[in-house]
């Protein structure tokens, strides 16, 4: 334990936690990353839906998808299911 | 401060509690019935069929999830209350370490019960102080009265923000809870003045925010993560630190109670009677008090120096009050209505013992296990242990450190 | 019951992530994919519980949280008593002026052993008492938090670390308890089974259980890269696969009765489309201890309950 850990007049009542987990990148989990063919990717979205850790975004002022590898786990879902066939997994 | 308007009417300690409970603006009641706690369910089910209160009632599967509900309906934000005895309280073991833990100021009558096995439906303190480290307040009491009473102030010391931790009022099975008494209630009006609204401390959330310490769809916080190694235990010295608070909280409601309605149990934590002088007194709480004062008085009339020493709040231990009540007394009999069996004594017996352990001049301390699974403790009896006493502070000597009173040798 | 939500996949890209990234469930995990579709259904002000189980310990390690709605945790047992008793306290701080909110959604999810197993008790009291709340039971078909232990939600042959393939027994010995005919017949108004291969008829019965008046029950699919023994891209595969072999067949049952959904209703409608079992047992490391000459029975076996359940089905949806 490091001493920037608050002490128990510092903590919070009953264990409410202050901290989000976007703050908690688990992005390096994986030796691998998605990349994706922009000229395949039709943005049907499905990537968006099956992915298990918010990590594939939809931006809709670029209305372009975005991978997000702070949180990408590589587990490759959106590569197995893309119907265009536009996505790998590479080793990063 | 002038009293409050009371009136007197009829109750036995199950309704005295079920009174007390409509009058404290409860939001939700969840509940299971089991003897001899039932008749306080039966009599909230009829305030809640007759339309006499707007509480959310519900009859739960188990007790487990009795308290489970109460629990997360707290956390809502909603004052809440429940009732349980015996078995019912050791299934709801595991809820009532949660209950503590997320602070959630929950109240809970008990009308004690002996556990199994073999089972028994009558009145023991196995149930409560099995739950003696689970981080709930204990308050034993000794009539429909104080148990009217007691339930009133629970609300506003489990609630109080320096508190937050759920509380019990506990009364003896039968001889309280199912006994007829005269019991003096406060206006509807009166009580619910006294309790207040439910008041939430700030807590900062995930979001950088200090929000209401409830769940709250607009301020989201998150209650129940997983807690290690390395937060765990100051969370377990938070609570630890809000016990011992609770001991001047406890004291202070009770003394504004006591303004408010005239009746008064000592200073809340512990109750003495004629031990100014004593030279050897009894320590008991609950039911039993009511007959060791009998026989205190009828031993004064003989001239002999006998005290008593009622301990109304057990968690927390209010150590030093009960050192302090005892001083000057010669030979204490501790009596417990609970066996922690193997341990050298009763719960009460070690909390009693251990409280003179740093003074310089200790009473002789002795402990009686006496009416486990209900049986009955006449006079006679408490005169022997009084008997016993003497004979400790003429000899000097203790013959046996533990013993079993009212039982078949 | 009438239902008129209609959405786009853009409309659900674009809704809020309720759960945070930056959760610690396993890479190619299905409950995680299940959580993000239910709650992408949420009406307005939510509230979540979740008892003991993987999702609850990977969510929220303190002092970090994943939850952007108000959520709580207590214990294993209690995922529908925790619901009940915040549906209670809704209800009385409404009825009794004390809530900002004219409704707030309650939402329970658990696992198979917080269901099937240690939970069933609340969550039957909870049904019968009638509390209005949705409960999702992510099914990874096994104790996976602790290790792959047996639920009663294990199928039958399935190898788990309680359930071991042994020489004498291999794998678990029963099929599984058939958790939604359970609380269909409790008589709550909806019960729909959902898998995420099918993400916008489950983001559907979600909206559809949370509109329901009353307790709703939604049992999904959730497959499990660590426990079912496959690789972690195949979840959504194996998620598609349960429903083409009609081992998870999908259908509502709206008060009380039972309707196949389409991508069941089509196996039905043309049952050439109905694939073997062995197709989904084989993609699978829990069942691998099956092929072979000893033990094949055991898929035989698997299919012919498979086969049982599917007409039983068939049967009350009148197909």
């Amino acid at each position: 334990m490091s001493s920037y850990e608050k002490g128990w007049k510092e903590v919070s009542i009953a264990g409410v936690c202050w901290l989000p987990s976007t703050k908690y990148l688990t992005g390096d989990w994986s030796p691998y990353k998605p990349v994706r063919d922009k000229a395949k990717c039709n943005k049907c979205l499905l990537c968006h839906m099956y992915c298990p850790d918010g990590a594939v975004i939809w931006n809709s002022k670029a209305e372009d998808i975005e991978f997000n590898y702070n949180f990408c786990k590589g587990c490759g879902i959106c590569a197995n299911e893309c119907p265009q066939g536009a996505i790998e997994i590479i080793l990063k | 401060m002038s009293k409050a308007k009371q009136e007197l009417i009829p109750l036995n300690g199950d309704e005295s509690v079920a009174y007390a409970v409509r009058q404290c603006d409860v939001d939700v009641v969840v509940a299971y019935p089991i003897t001899p706690q039932t008749i306080i369910v039966e009599r909230f089910s009829e305030y809640v069929h007759n339309g006499e209160v707007d509480t959310e009632f519900v009859c739960a599967e188990s007790e487990h999830s009795a308290l489970t509900c109460c629990l997360t309906a707290a956390l809502v934000g909603a004052r809440t209350f429940t009732a349980t005895c015996g078995p019912g309280l050791a299934l709801m073991h595991e809820m009532l370490g949660v209950t503590a833990g997320y602070r959630a100021p929950v109240v809970m009558a008990v009308s004690n019960r002996a556990l199994s096995a073999p089972i028994n439906i009558h009145c023991d303190h196995s149930d409560t102080m099995a739950e003696r480290d689970s981080g709930w307040i204990q308050i034993y009491v000794e009539s429909a009265q104080e148990a009217y009473d007691s339930t009133i102030q629970a609300f506003k010391i489990a609630e109080d923000p320096d508190v937050l931790l759920p509380t019990i009022v506990a009364f003896d099975g039968f001889v309280i809870s199912h006994m007829l008494e005269g019991v003096y209630v406060l206006t509807d009006e009166a009580v619910k003045s006294f309790i207040g609204e439910r008041r939430f401390p700030l807590v900062m959330n995930h979001e950088g925010r200090a929000v209401q310490f409830k769940l709250d769809p607009e301020n989201p916080i998150t209650i129940g993560a997983l807690d290690l190694y390395d937060y765990y235990f100051e969370h377990k010295r938070q609570q630890e630190e809000a016990a011992v608070k609770a001991l001047e909280v406890i004291r202070r409601v009770h003394e504004e109670y006591a303004k408010l309605s005239g009746r008064r149990y000592g200073n809340g934590l512990v109750e003495p009677y004629r031990l100014e002088d004593a030279d050897i007194a009894i320590v008991c709480l609950g039911s039993t008090v009511g007959a060791v004062r009998t026989v205190v008085n009828e031993l004064r009339l003989k001239g002999i120096k006998a005290g008593l020493l009622k301990v109304r709040t057990f968690r927390p231990f209010p150590a030093q009050d009960v050192a302090e009540a005892l001083k000057g007394v010669k030979a204490v009999a501790v009596m417990d209505r609970g066996c922690s069996f193997g341990g050298r004594g009763g719960p009460v017996f070690h909390e009693v013992r251990s409280a003179f352990y740093d003074l310089d001049e200790r009473p002789r301390v002795v402990n009686y296990i006496y009416g486990l699974g209900g049986r009955d403790t006449p006079p006679l009896l408490i005169r022997k242990v009084y008997d016993d006493l003497n004979e400790i502070v003429k000899t000097g000597r203790v013959k046996e450190l533990v013993q079993f009173l009212g039982l078949r040798e | 019951m009438s239902f008129t939500w209609k959405f786009t996949a853009r409309e659900i890209a674009e809704k809020p992530e309720l759960l945070a990234p930056g959760h610690r469930m396993c890479s190619g995990c299905g409950a995680a994919i299940v959580h993000r579709l239910v709650l992408k259904a949420v009406r307005g002000p939510t509230i979540v519980t979740h008892p003991t189980g993987c999702v609850e310990v990977t969510t929220a390690i303190y002092p970090y949280t994943s939850w952007r709605v108000p959520w709580v945790h207590t214990a294993f047992e209690t995922a529908a008593a925790n619901a009940a008793g915040i549906e209670a306290a809704f209800k009385a701080l409404r009825r009794r002026g004390r809530l900002k909110y004219d409704h707030v959604d309650v939402m329970a999810f658990a696992g198979d052993g917080g269901t099937y197993d240690i939970g069933i008790q609340a969550l039957s009291g909870a049904l019968e008492r009638g509390h209005d709340f949705l409960y999702v039971l992510y099914d990874n078909e096994a104790y996976m938090n602790t290790g792959i232990q047996r639920s009663g939600g294990t199928p039958l042959g399935a190898w788990t670390t309680t359930t071991p393939a042994g020489t004498k027994i291999p794998g678990k010995p029963e099929p599984r308890k058939p958790i939604e005919d359970i609380v269909v017949a409790h008589g709550v108004p909806y019960v729909a089974t959902a898998s995420p291969a099918h993400w916008m008829d489950l983001v559907v019965k979600a909206r559809k259980g949370l509109e329901a008046k009353g307790p709703a029950f939604l049992h999904v699919i959730a497959p499990c890269p660590r426990g079912w023994r496959y690789e972690s891209s195949k979840t959504i595969e194996l998620s598609r696969l349960a429903v083409e072999t009609c081992v998870f067949p999908l259908w509502e049952c709206v008060d009380g009765e039972h309707k196949l959904s389409a991508p069941s209703k089509a196996i039905a409608l043309k049952p050439d489309l109905k694939k073997p079992v062995v197709e989904y047992l084989k993609a699978q490391g829990r069942f691998s201890h099956l092929f072979t000459p000893e033990f094949e029975r055991v898929i035989d076996e698997i299919q012919r309950v498979v086969d049982k359940r599917w007409y039983l089905l068939l049967k009350k949806c009148s197909v």
